[in-house]
């Protein structure tokens, strides 16, 4: 006879199942207090406040949809949506597609692959604002030999960005996406090589319609962090050059949507709704494009 | 049934916790919370809060923003139940955003012993909502040591053109003297208030003496941008630091070239003294002078140091009774008793209070003689900038760009004269 193995079966049994379907809601409550309090709660708030005019939460008086209004009158804020486009669509290929091919290159057989993947990972590790002033001295040190500086054009902002982005991510990405190659089973690898399928073919026919799930779960992750980036963005050029245009408006060439919303935030006490507003529909924007991401890609994967 | 007491169950833990921390925050002893956004005076207020409680057991917490990020602090921290009592509410902005936070202080004790109200912010409907505790001039600070060692006195320095002479001089000598003529001129956030903000008072104050203009205006025209480009192409010229670095310059490494005498001439304030004279650079107080800001405006022989204040202190309407009474008592305590007034003379310099001590800080002196001379103080025009962090942003944008020779002059002229309207705009839209 076989060790008998705890396959989860027991968790079937009927005597465990229906005290937890009686006391779930106990076990529930705790967590469930925490997300009212920590996510429900300011999150309606935050949707209140946005037709409102306030200083502090507690002050507010209620304005309809002048905030919303404004918001979509600003100019810095349509700047600033295509800024957070062009970044989030560079970055998810960038990052995508280099934590795979590091990933898949660490799931090959060789020696060591175990201390690169901690090494790859590690930058994941430090802090945002701290990434941000840190490449910022590294971008002006290597700048500075060709008599320029971070802030000097929108272009060098932009990529600067994206390279920051790129070291932090890459690591957290490749491991997800290390994780999804280990369960491609080696049972299906070996009948493709029988087959006979080159090395590309298996990689393009077989291994990545199989990580497929990997895959949507890396691409949502890049895209909602592309779209919420903030401390990073801050840090590194904080919204500079800002750039007066012909009809006085001040554009912040670099200010990703986040940033622009905090700055509203910023300018003063009437233009706190208008920045909440804006917050509100930033979240319509990201919660709208994850799911019609995260359908696209689900489409693609296969069943095992 | 078990699902229904689970529920009940759960529901008397939520309602108990509820009622504990309601029951927590009843306390009738007032307490002081204040808010200070000077970092460089947070020790002497810890301290000064400490001796405080030890004398008369009232709670006073003193909280430091990090340097440049006050308003945000203070957003922060008046949303919390346990709000600042005490904060500072320095301009025309702070009375927008704060002025229905700002206890009205017309019959208080501490008004009571103030001897100006020059510094004090009024609403329209006269009601005193913030007091300026004490009042401060920046300028061009010297190392008269430094500047004797390169062969000059400071009285030689009288007008523009005398002090891009000496500078020039010095600047040209720098390798032989193992100084520069100015501190480098950091346009890192740490920095560029001096000059989006200090400096830029220098065209503001004069166009707006010209034009009478004695409260906010929708539109500036830049009359004296000239001598704001004379002075910033003077500092940046004659320094040892990289004009293509200016961006990432921050305000300590200035502090450290003129502290450490690496240059003779820094645009710094009053507050800067104590720093000076301390432990980490043991400047001699009669080495040190500070000069008028001199740009090239005709007259300005006659200039005196530039003198304001943003330092005003309102009270939290808004906290309860027995928190503003509490308040109110240990201000009155700050600018009575011995240890709090020598601590504002030691921090602060003069104050408008009639207990006030004489301060050692020697920049004081300077600016008490040029009045005493009969010469014209430089108020403190930039009070009157509109949205004021976004329009220092624009002009310092395109400062950094004009250093860098990234950019031209003209753009700085656009940052200046068509982002206040723009600010302004914006400010009241």
């Amino acid at each position: 006879m076989s060790k008998k193995s705890n396959d989860g079966s027991a968790v079937n049994s009927w005597l465990i199942r229906r005290p937890i379907k009686k006391w779930f809601p106990l076990f529930i409550l705790p967590t469930f207090l925490c997300f009212i309090i920590g996510f429900i709660w300011p999150f309606l708030q935050g949707i209140y406040l946005s037709f409102c005019n306030f200083m502090t939460p507690t002050d507010a008086k209620w304005v309809g949809f002048s905030n919303y209004v404004k918001a979509f009158q600003d100019p810095s804020f349509g700047r600033a949506f295509w800024n957070t486009a062009g970044f989030a669509v560079v970055s998810i290929i960038l990052i995508n597609v280099i934590a795979f091919a590091i990933a898949y290159a660490l799931t090959q057989k060789m020696r060591g692959s175990n201390l690169f993947r901690t090494v790859f990972f590690m930058p994941n590790l430090i802090g945002g604002v701290v990434l941000g002033y840190i490449w910022s001295m590294i971008f002006d040190a290597i700048l500075k030999n060709y008599s320029t500086y971070l802030t000097a054009n929108p272009t060098y902002g932009f990529w600067g960005l994206v390279i920051l982005v790129a070291w932090q991510q890459i690591g957290y990405i490749m491991i997800i996406y290390i994780a999804g190659l280990q369960a491609v089973s080696e049972d299906m690898l070996e009948a493709a090589r029988i087959d006979g399928a080159n090395s590309w073919q298996t990689l393009f026919r077989v291994t990545i319609p199989n990580v497929m799930p990997s895959v949507t779960i890396c691409t949502f992750l890049t895209l909602t962090n592309s779209f919420k980036m903030f401390d990073q963005n801050m840090a590194l050029t904080e919204g500079f050059p800002i750039i007066t245009m012909a009809d006085g408006s001040q554009i912040k060439t670099t200010e990703l949507l986040a940033l622009n919303i905090y700055s509203t935030y910023n300018i003063n006490k009437n233009w706190h709704g208008v920045a909440q507003a804006k917050a509100v529909i930033f979240f319509i924007l990201v919660a709208t494009l994850a799911i019609a991401q995260l359908s696209a890609t689900r489409k693609k994967e296969v069943q095992q | 049934m078990k699902k229904i007491i689970a529920l009940l169950l759960a529901v008397v833990m939520v309602v108990g916790m509820a009622a504990m921390f309601t029951g927590c925050k009843k306390n009738e002893v007032g307490k002081v919370y204040y808010l200070n956004f000077k970092p460089e005076a947070d020790e002497a207020w810890q301290a000064l809060a400490k001796e405080y409680t030890e004398l008369t057991g009232v709670e006073v917490k003193v909280v430091t923003a990090a340097s440049g990020t006050y308003s945000d602090t203070l957003n922060t921290e008046m949303a919390k139940t346990d709000a600042p009592t005490l904060f500072q509410c320095g301009n025309a902005q702070g009375l927008i955003d704060w002025g229905e936070y700002c206890l009205d202080f017309t019959g208080t004790d501490v008004l009571a012993e103030m001897t100006t109200s020059d510094f004090n912010l009024k609403d329209e409907n006269g009601a005193v909502k913030a007091i300026g505790y004490c009042y401060e001039a920046f300028g061009i600070i010297v190392n008269k040591e430094l500047l004797k060692t390169a062969g000059y006195e400071v009285s030689e320095i009288k007008d523009f053109a005398s002090l891009k002479a000496i500078a020039e001089d010095i600047h040209a000598r720098a390798a032989e003297l193992g100084f520069d003529a100015f501190a480098s001129s950091g346009l890192d956030g740490s920095s560029s208030w001096r000059f989006s903000g200090h400096l830029a008072n220098m065209p503001l104050y004069y166009e707006f003496r010209d034009d009478k203009v004695t409260e906010q205006p929708a539109t500036i025209k830049g009359t004296y941008l000239d001598a704001y480009k004379n002075i910033w192409d003077l500092y940046i010229n004659n320094s040892s630091a990289d004009k293509t670095s200016l961006s990432t310059a921050t305000g300590d490494m200035s502090q450290a070239e003129f502290g450490t005498g690496k240059a003779v001439f820094w645009q710094q304030g009053t507050w800067e003294y104590a720093n000076l004279v301390g432990e980490k650079y043991n400047m001699k107080p009669e080495n040190l002078q500070m000069l008028p800001i001199y740009c090239g405006v005709e007259g300005e022989e006659n200039a005196a140091l530039c003198c304001g204040t943003e330092n005003c202190w309102a009270v939290n309407a808004k906290a309860s009774d027995a928190d503003i009474d509490a308040t109110l008592d240990f201000l009155k305590w700050v600018v009575t008793s011995e240890s709090g007034t020598k601590m504002m003379a030691e921090q602060f310099g003069p104050i408008p209070f009639k207990a006030a001590k004489e301060p050692a800080n020697v920049f004081f002196a300077d600016a008490n003689k040029l009045i005493a001379d009969g010469k014209y103080t430089v108020t403190w025009a930039f009070n009157h900038t509109p949205n004021v962090d976004e329009w220092r942003a624009g002009v310092v944008s395109a400062l950094t760009d004009y250093s860098a020779g990234n950019g031209d002059w003209d753009a700085v002229k656009t940052a200046f004269v068509d982002g206040w309207a723009t600010q302004y705009n914006k400010q009241h839209g």
